[in-house]
């Protein structure tokens, strides 16, 4: 019963977006709507949440009359992981995106009240158009509502890959971050219809971009950490298509973020800030597209029906084609904007959007070159890690080596010398620490130490320009604390997000090239020596767990500095699948880790062992961490500043 | 989402086995070193944009060892790559050649780089010359902005 309930409230939801999105965008400029829309949105999510639980509550007590649950789940499994099977297969997740994005309509409708009424009527009559479309897809080609009939006794399984913590933090995450991008895109429609493009629409854009922002980090970064512990090679990125799916908004999300920086500020780069905020959306919808329509032959595919992807082809149409057309038209009528010199903040703020722009298309055109050339001429070609680490790496080294001037510079007008004189302290340290490494590596002639200096130069840059504003040994040091803690938050979390780039970049120089592997066969009682940790195999132990078997290899790390860790790494079959997997075993000793990966037995009684000592290996996802912390640090003072809603009432009263 | 990877990984296999095995290895290690770097740049084609040195599938297994008997007979890490691509296509190598068909691939990046620098130094030029001559609206602008 309540299956149909939930299937019902869907088909409710679409209609209402429907009626939304056609009365929003006929009739936006009278007032009165707004107030309907927003109710209208609230009501959207209500039903999708309706829809959404009764998903959970038949997947949780393995009603396997629903055919999604009996597909995708079995009464054994943990309820954590009934509840993530949810969203484990195509329609479950789609389910979830279309949550996710009324969420974003109904956030923009209760936080949006100092909005002026017509452009609030717009964002949330796209937004509405956007939902009514999703979930039109989901109710007619990706139905999780249907039945079995008669009901089986037992469901299949989730795939074991997916038995993970990590299905329940990262595509809500990813999705988040993906799908918040909706609200960006709504507001550059808005803006278009309207003509009211200013700097005040920036402010009120900025907040979204940035909660989008910030989750699409984490959700990447979560994303990342999951790979790396669950598929057992150690390996962290790949340049998979799906990856670049989420990581291309992400670059030009990156870039929006800052452009609509200089917007708020100066009032200048506004059809540029439009353009991105149409693209980074497009980006969001050409990854569901790719990944939903089975265009790759990924196996993140979930689907192979081609209808779905004709039909999310056709929409990727609709919305981009139109939102561009509509761009076209109206992008003429805006160009005007604050002046400033080619040296100052607002220059600095182009750059970094030209490169972020350039990585973005290096690694569109790296994901989707070989399909349109096995479509349009008929040759495969493999465009793999190589092409991206370098492609992606030659537009990355200049960004990061401009990146500390940024914050340093003045608006309008910047000192380029002065600049330089002030982060001459942090080049300094960067170089020494450069150079340390290099000499305590052993001096060999590569790569890897110009990698870290970028780090450390990015780094520190950061954390000088606390130090500089804090005036930092130019006056007492009681002072100069005072003053770094009376910094705006908007100080702290530039600083904070720079810095962890830096981090992030330390890790991934650090951790490729200071690895350490050793592939080998062990029987139990033997050890080995990795990067000075004893590593002995104790022996196998066979072990049930709730719906599958295993077998745990026990292996006793004894670390340099003293302390002995049992670490257990095992290989499992579950039950239902009969499907195998493998459980590394990690362990962390400060941001290095230790990681050992069981493999298969051999005739002779031996096992297969390998092990990675991955130096500074967590650095990179720290510095995500450090990332997202810092837009959220930041989202929490600009709140505050939206909630005052003098510039915008005052605007729109004098208008 | 990318975990999905391993699924038909693991379906095409009866178990999983480690990528590079220990008794593929070669005794010489400054072959195996070669080895194991061409392995990085070679695709299991059987699986999806993973290379065969980090791939578990039974192919990748046979190309490794393939790739090896290729080096202890004297190929050159080159003649390795052709002869791979003489049997399997250019679908093998995960850094694509440059040539006529992926001339684009190559100079998209660097053609957006240069043409969006050129915009940007162009803009910024015209700004500035209209900032000079238009000085009237440039006040107004200036006022407009004390206003705010």
């Amino acid at each position: 019963m309540s299956i149909e309930l939930g299937h019902f409230a869907l088909v409710l939801a679409f209609a209402i977006s429907a009626i939304s999105a056609i009365v929003g965008l006929v009739f936006w400029k009278r007032e009165v709507l707004a107030g309907y829309l927003q109710q209208g949105a609230v009501l959207q999510f209500v039903l999708v949440a309706a829809a959404f639980a009764a998903l959970i509550q038949a997947f949780v007590v393995s009603d396997f009359s629903l055919k999604l649950a009996y597909e995708h789940a079995n009464s054994a499994q943990p309820l954590i992981f009934k509840i993530t099977a949810v969203w484990g297969n195509h329609e479950g997740s789609m389910l979830l995106w279309v949550l996710i994005l009324v969420l974003m309509g109904a956030a923009v409708a209760a936080f949006g009240r100092n909005l002026p009424k017509d452009l609030l009527t717009l964002v949330l009559a796209v937004q509405s158009l956007i939902t009514a479309a999703f979930s039109g897809f989901t109710l007619f080609t990706s139905n999780p509502f249907l039945r079995l009939s008669p009901a089986p006794f037992e469901g299949q399984d989730l795939n074991p890959i997916l038995q993970d913590i990590g299905l329940a933090i990262h595509p809500p995450l990813l999705y988040l971050g993906y799908v918040g991008f909706s609200v960006c895109f709504s507001f550059a429609m808005a803006a278009l219809i309207s003509g009211r493009i200013d700097a005040a629409w920036a402010r009120w854009v900025r907040p979204w971009t940035l909660v989008s922002w910030c989750f699409l980090t984490l959700g990447i970064a979560m994303g990342s950490y999951w790979a790396y512990y669950e598929l057992g090679w150690g390996g962290w990125w790949f340049w998979d298509p799906v990856e670049n799916a989420s990581f291309m908004p992400w670059l030009a999300g990156t870039a929006l973020l800052h452009s609509a920086l200089v917007m708020e500020k100066r009032n200048a780069l506004k059809v540029w800030t439009i353009f991105l905020a149409i693209i980074t959306f497009s980006l969001s919808l050409l990854g569901t597209f790719m990944v939903r329509s089975g265009i790759l032959t990924s196996v993140h595919t979930f689907a192979s029906d081609p209808t779905r992807g004709m039909v999310i082809l056709a929409l990727l149409a609709a919305f981009i084609g139109g939102a561009f057309s509509l761009f076209a038209f109206r992008a003429s009528t805006l160009r005007v904007g604050g002046l400033f010199a080619p040296i100052s903040r607002e220059g600095a703020l182009i750059l970094n959007n030209l490169f972020l722009a350039t990585a973005t298309v290096a690694v569109l055109v790296g994901t989707l070159y070989p399909l349109l050339l096995d479509a349009l001429v008929g040759e495969t070609i493999s465009v793999g890690e190589p092409f991206f680490n370098l492609t992606f790496g030659v537009i990355m080294a200049p960004l990061l080596i401009i990146l500390p001037f940024g914050p340093f510079l003045a608006w309008k007008r910047g000192d380029l010398i002065a600049v330089t004189q002030r982060l001459a302290g942090a080049a300094g340290l960067a170089l020494f620490a450069a150079v340390l490494c290099f000499a305590l590596t052993g001096g060999e002639v590569s790569l890897a130490p110009l990698g870290l200096l970028l780090g450390f130069w990015v780094a520190f840059g950061a954390l000088a320009e606390l130090v500089d504003r804090a005036k930092f040994f130019r006056t007492d040091v009681v002072t100069s604390f005072k003053r770094l803690f009376g910094l705006p938050r908007t100080a702290w979390s530039t600083a904070i997000a720079h810095f962890g780039i830096g981090v992030t970049v330390i890790g991934i120089v650090a951790a490729s090239a200071w690895q350490q592997e050793l592939v080998t066969t062990m029987v139990p009682g033997q050890g080995v020596v990795i990067a000075e940790h004893q590593v002995t195999f104790e022996g196998m132990e066979h072990v049930e767990g709730p719906n599958f078997v295993s077998d745990t290899g026990r292996f006793a790390i004894r670390a340099p500095g003293g302390g002995v860790r049992t670490a257990l790494a095992e290989r499992r079959v579950y039950n239902a699948s009969g499907q195998p997997t493998t459980e590394a075993a990690i362990e962390t000793y400060g941001f290095n880790q230790l990681y050992v990966q069981l493999g298969e037995p051999q005739a002779d009684g031996k096992s297969v062992v390998r092990l990675w000592y991955k130096p500074y290996v967590t650095l990179i996802w720290l510095g995500c961490l450090l990332m997202a912390g810092a837009g959220f640090l930041s989202l929490s003072y600009r709140r505050l500043r939206i909630g005052a809603p003098k510039p915008a009432s005052a605007r729109a009263a004098a208008e | 989402m990318r975990a999905i990877l391993a699924l038909v990984m693991l379906a095409l296999l009866s178990a999983p086995a480690l990528a590079v095995r220990p008794d593929e290895m070669l005794a010489d290690p400054v072959l195996e070193t070669r080895a194991r770097a061409i392995s990085e740049g070679l695709r299991c084609l059987v699986c999806q944009n993973q290379s065969i040195d980090d791939s578990d599938a039974d192919l990748a297994h046979d190309l490794r060892v393939l790739v090896r008997e290729r080096l202890t007979a004297g190929d050159s890490d080159q003649q390795v790559r052709d002869y791979l691509v003489a049997r399997y296509g250019e679908y093998v190598l995960l850094n694509p050649v440059m040539g006529p068909h992926t001339v684009l691939l190559w100079i998209a990046a660097p053609v957006v780089l240069v043409i969006g620098g050129i915009v940007v130094f162009v803009g910024a030029r015209r700004k500035r010359a209209a900032g000079q001559t238009a000085l009237t609206e440039d006040e107004a602008r200036a006022l407009e902005e004390l206003e705010r």
